[in-house]
């Protein structure tokens, strides 16, 4: 079963690899497959590993404790089991995205995503101010306050200073309430120099993490699948 | 000869592509590296950890981007199996359930790790931010119960575990954006440390964190579980795959160069 698994996964990847040498039938029929497995793999994973243990099966215990505690037969698991009658209104609320689907009640979508929006905003901002901007900018200014103590080595002082010269040139140049001439506009052309540097370097990990991946399916079908063949 | 260069079919440039990675593939190369702090501080991290202690470990990439984060993985894992440091294996990516759980019990099979004690594997829930703040308070009202379906109160390993306060780091491999989320709202909100192993194409991103100390540590793509697995004295996946990437680095190096020069000499020749 194992070979067979990897029989299919190696023709798989030479169907996908065969568009670098043109698009093909053979692509496009691999591309499709992937786009369709993947969305019903997920599906499939969200309605066990979320819909069932979050929503169905406390709703369900719920209602069954309901019963019982209507039939004065109540304990203490069945009390407890009442809480999840609260999931009702989770579940109705997300259910109302539904409502997308009737042009005549589509304005009730407006109510969930009104609730996430809010939710992620209120969660979000004070979160994303302190760790992307304080901790950022403390993160900046704290070498500067250890160089002036002398605790830190030439190779620090120069990278601080350095990150320093960066991050106020690059804040100059999109900075654009001042016409970019003179002292302003060398400094933004340095600021750019400073982003064209890290652009690069994204870019080269970019091509890093892409090369790594053919040497990954390389050594798949080498070892793997040419393996089961030699 | 220049025409020729500035002309040339794209796929040649894949088959010579093609052929720098099969070649170093099939006669393994051994090229020297060099750890880099950030991977010595993760790993010193892990390894000053006592025996009985848990960090979690965040599957957050898909099938299609595993090559660079699954040898950090392994690594990671056999590092902590074999220091007695319990595994939480979780993933907010919906279609990495399956292979994360292969991979641990794999690994732990290994190295002789026994799940419910030595590790478990809580899966996968949707909505990554209800999911990362949840745990923050209480696991168990994330995950009542595994991937497998085991109540995590009946797991052993989780007697005492309740929330990020038992947890002594959390490793993200990523593959997008959940480092950020982790630190966002598990860091900043919950105290939790972070350290992450990221794919090539985020590494950019992931400094200036390092720099402020919101991660503890960063395995950057092959390089990092190269340079993990030498201070494991170890060398796996992530080593082959760091050989065979030097050789196409080269190779692209010199075609950009190349391309460079061609370019110049025939805008020069046009002016």
């Amino acid at each position: 079963m194992e070979i067979f698994g990897i029989w299919i996964a190696s023709l798989l990847t030479l169907c996908i690899y065969s568009f670098l040498y043109r698009d093909n039938p053979f692509y496009r029929f691999a591309e499709h497959l992937f786009v369709g497995i993947s969305v019903g793999y997920s599906i499939v994973i969200t309605i066990h590993q979320g819909f069932i243990p979050l929503a169905w099966n406390p709703l369900s215990e719920a209602m069954v404790a309901l019963g019982t505690q209507i039939r004065g037969e109540a304990t203490p698991e069945t009390s407890e089991a009442l809480s999840g009658l609260f999931k009702i209104f989770p579940i109705g609320i997300g259910l109302l995205f539904f409502a997308r689907l009737s042009p005549r009640q589509a304005w009730l979508i407006r109510y969930p995503i009104a609730i996430l929006i809010g939710f992620n905003s209120g969660i979000a901002i004070p979160n994303v101010l302190r760790a992307a901007i304080f901790e950022q900018t403390h993160g900046t200014l704290t070498p500067f306050a250890q160089m002036h103590a002398g605790s830190m080595s030439l190779d620090d002082i120069i990278g601080a200073v350095f990150i320093g010269i960066g991050l106020i040139c690059t804040l100059i140049y999109f900075f654009f309430s001042v016409e970019h001439q003179g002292p302003v506009g060398w400094l933004s052309k340095i600021g750019i120099a400073f982003l064209m540097v890290g652009f690069g370097a994204a870019f080269g990990n970019t091509v890093m993490g892409r090369v790594a991946l053919l040497i990954h399916r390389t050594g798949f079908l080498i070892n793997d699948w040419l393996g089961t063949i030699f | 000869m220049l025409e020729k260069l500035m002309n040339m079919d794209r796929r040649l440039i894949f088959i010579l592509v093609a052929v720098v990675v099969i070649i170093p593939t099939l006669i393994p190369i051994r090229l020297p590296t060099r750890v880099s702090e950030p991977a010595q501080k993760l790993y010193d991290y892990i390894e000053e950890l006592p025996p009985g202690e848990t960090i979690m470990l965040a599957f957050d990439y898909g099938p299609s981007s595993l090559a660079e984060p699954e040898p950090m993985a392994k690594a990671v894992l056999r590092h902590c199996f074999n220091k007695g440091v319990n595994v939480i294996g979780v993933t907010l990516y919906a279609n990495m359930p399956t292979l994360a759980h292969g991979l641990m019990q794999k690994i732990a099979a290994e190295n002789d790790a026994i799940y419910g004690e030595d590790y478990i594997f809580l899966g996968y829930r949707p909505g990554a931010l209800q999911v990362i703040l949840g745990m923050g308070n209480n696991i168990a009202s994330v995950f009542e119960t595994d991937y497998s379906g085991t109540a995590i109160h009946e797991i052993p390993m989780m007697k005492n575990i309740k929330n990020y306060d038992q947890i002594a780091l959390l490793l993200d491999l990523a593959a997008g954006s959940s480092t950020e989320a982790w630190i966002v709202y598990a860091n900043t909100r919950y105290g939790l440390k972070i350290a992450a192993g990221v794919t090539g194409v985020i590494i950019a991103q992931m400094y200036p964190f390092l720099q402020t100390g919101q991660l503890v540590g960063l395995m950057p793509g092959y390089l990092g579980a190269t340079e993990y697995e030498k201070l494991l004295n170890a060398p796996g996946d992530g080593t082959v795959g760091l050989n065979t990437a030097s050789f196409v680095h080269v190779l692209l190096i010199g075609l950009v160069l190349l391309g460079n020069i061609a370019f110049f000499i025939h805008r020069r020749r046009e002016e």
